[in-house]
């Protein structure tokens, strides 16, 4: 951080030409990185694209390369009963866990905000805890307890369970957008005669108020895609998308899957990008 | 008042806002593993023999194997992979930088199920992997059903958990010690050994050991692209619960599962915190305090 590139490549032989100083440079990045990293970016990236040519398909299989064109697996998804209760199912379970997993988390990190010590540092690592443990021990845990207390297969479930993996989000986000938060304001709005809630209300939340969307959003897409606790706790009557499409690969191969997944990919890069963009938008001018 | 006092007494307000983030995770995560960690030591008697079992029932141990493999084999991949990318975010312009990173976030939001199932369609039999191995000659390359497809499936999805701890911990060197070395008469190899990998080593030890500990509980991608034969310990957790009905094996199974992964966590986070480098992703924390 505390050099620029610009400074180590140009610094020295500033003077010379572009092309002399790309040569002569004192620290170059060498071709075979960037190439290497070329194909690094093309890892992370290129394989979910294969989805979208595939939905077009007018093949009754996976196969690949797609033939012909059709957009028979967008009109099932969106008319076959079953991938519209899911993607309702889906989108109702998200708002709900992400609205839970907000509201507790933001409390929980603006009250950590003014605890010190070590419990209050215990307390911190144990709310993150879940980004850590392997899903699939908490998955067969859940399933368990849940089918005790008749949580199964239950929006409201869902609901718990994907709020609980959405709080460290919440809490990460709003932590830090705390970080520049001025304790001061909320004694200068308590002397003037504010209520605590008030005060938080008028105060506090305008300043951490894109955290609180971030976190929200975070926690909406990971409910809104998580399979392995979903998988557990489905019923023939209530499962979400992910779900089904964990179906369409591996019972029904259907190729509407296809279709489902590129929706979910576009739709999901949107809602996470938008506001980020509006928010970079909103700060530079 | 008297406020100053006794300050110690009254139940701060911090603490009361923290009630509901835990009691939520008390009834999703904590009560269940502490009821699934009862049921491992038997009910009504207390025994050890779900634990004993694992090691000897002959199946355990070898999927228990064949998962620490898999998991290494990931970790290489990643590590080979990951540390170019990261050293390359380092070195290049800040808008250039920008893009590198939104690529290594891509991963977090694109769906798990699209992926898997891309996966699956480049795997096949007949798929662009296949094709692209007949190009060169070499007939009836299939990964898919294989650890090998898996690996390789696994590998771009954690590889994000690598660059990270990476990144973060290479960006914090100053490569003016290089151009010293170099300016010293060193070769670029040893100015790299002897100085730029003992510095990045933090964050390559937390990178290597968050990456296996992600991979030992990995289950969609064993189980959509593997096969029954080769299945990794989630598979068989999965299948103890919800086939075989054995909560108590279950149980054992999973706690082993836990406390390996609680261990190997604990032990990365003293190499500059893992926890906060996964909480990185959705914004950059700013505030040193977990």
């Amino acid at each position: 951080m505390t050099t620029t590139p610009a400074e180590l490549d140009g610094g020295p032989v500033a003077a010379s030409s572009g092309r002399r100083r790309r040569d002569r440079g004192v620290d170059p990045i060498p071709w075979w990185l960037k190439l290497i990293g070329l194909i690094v970016a093309l890892y992370f990236v290129l394989p979910t694209l294969i989805v979208i040519p595939l939905s077009f398909s007018a093949r009754a299989d996976f196969g690949f390369p797609p033939e012909g064109f059709s957009l028979q697996w967008y009109e099932n998804f969106f008319t076959d009963p079953r991938w519209l209760s899911s993607l309702g199912n889906s989108v109702l379970v998200a708002v709900f866990a992400a609205l839970l997993a907000t509201v507790v988390g933001t409390a929980a990190a603006v009250g950590l905000n003014r605890l010190t010590g070590r419990l209050a540092g215990f307390m911190r690592t144990l709310l993150m805890i879940s980004l850590v443990t392997p899903t699939i021990v908490v998955a067969v845990a859940v399933y368990i307890s849940f089918l005790q207390w008749h949580l199964t297969g239950s929006a409201f479930g869902y609901v718990l369970a994907h709020a609980a993996l959405g709080v460290p989000f919440v809490l990460v986000a709003v932590t830090s957008s705390l970080g520049g938060f001025d304790q001061q304001l909320l004694r200068a709005s308590a002397s003037l005669g504010a209520s605590p809630v008030r005060s938080f209300i008028r105060v506090t939340m305008p300043l951490i108020s894109r955290g609180v969307i971030s976190g929200a959003i975070f926690a909406f897409v990971t409910s809104f895609d998580e399979v392995v606790i979903a998988l557990f706790l489905r019923s023939p009557t209530f499962q979400t998308l992910p779900v089904q499409m964990y179906n369409a690969v591996t019972y029904e191969l259907d190729p509407t899957i296809s279709a489902a997944s590129t929706l979910v990919v576009v739709v999901v890069t949107i809602i996470v990008l938008v506001p980020q963009l509006v928010g970079t938008r909103r700060k530079s001018s | 008042m008297t406020t100053t006092e006794r300050p110690r007494r009254t139940l701060r307000p911090g603490w009361l806002l923290l009630i509901p983030a835990l009691a939520l995770l008390a009834v999703v995560l904590l009560l269940p593993l502490f009821q699934s960690l009862l049921r491992s030591f038997g009910t009504p008697e207390f025994t050890l023999e779900h634990y004993s079992s694992l090691f000897t029932d002959g199946v355990t141990l070898t999927i228990l194997l064949r998962t620490a493999a898999t998991g290494v084999m990931v970790t290489v991949v990643t590590f080979v992979l990951g540390f170019p990318y990261a050293y390359l975010m380092t070195r290049v312009s800040p808008r250039m930088r920008g893009v590198l990173l939104v690529i290594v976030l891509v991963p977090f939001w694109t769906s798990v199920m699209a992926r898997n199932f891309a996966w699956i369609i480049i795997l096949q039999r007949g798929g662009p992997m296949e094709s692209i191995f007949e190009f060169f000659g070499m007939h009836n390359v299939v990964f898919y059903g294989d650890v090998v497809g898996v690996t390789i499936a696994m590998s771009q999805v954690l590889l994000p958990f690598m660059v990270l701890p990476l990144y973060s911990s290479l960006g914090a060197i100053d490569r003016k010690l290089l151009l010293a070395a170099r300016g010293l008469g060193s070769s670029p190899f040893i100015a790299f050994w002897k100085i730029y990998w003992p510095l990045s080593r933090g964050g390559v030890v937390s990178g290597l050991i968050l990456v296996f500990t992600l991979s030992i509980g990995f289950y969609v991608t064993p189980a959509l692209l593997g096969s029954p034969q080769q299945s990794l310990i989630a598979q068989l957790l999965a299948t103890r619960t919800t086939q075989l009905l054995d909560f108590a094996g279950a149980g054992a199974l999973g706690m082993l599962v836990l406390v390996v992964t609680l261990v190997l966590v604990g032990w990365a986070n003293r190499f500059g915190g893992t926890i906060s480098a996964v909480g990185v992703v959705p914004t950059p924390q700013t505030k040193g305090n977990s």
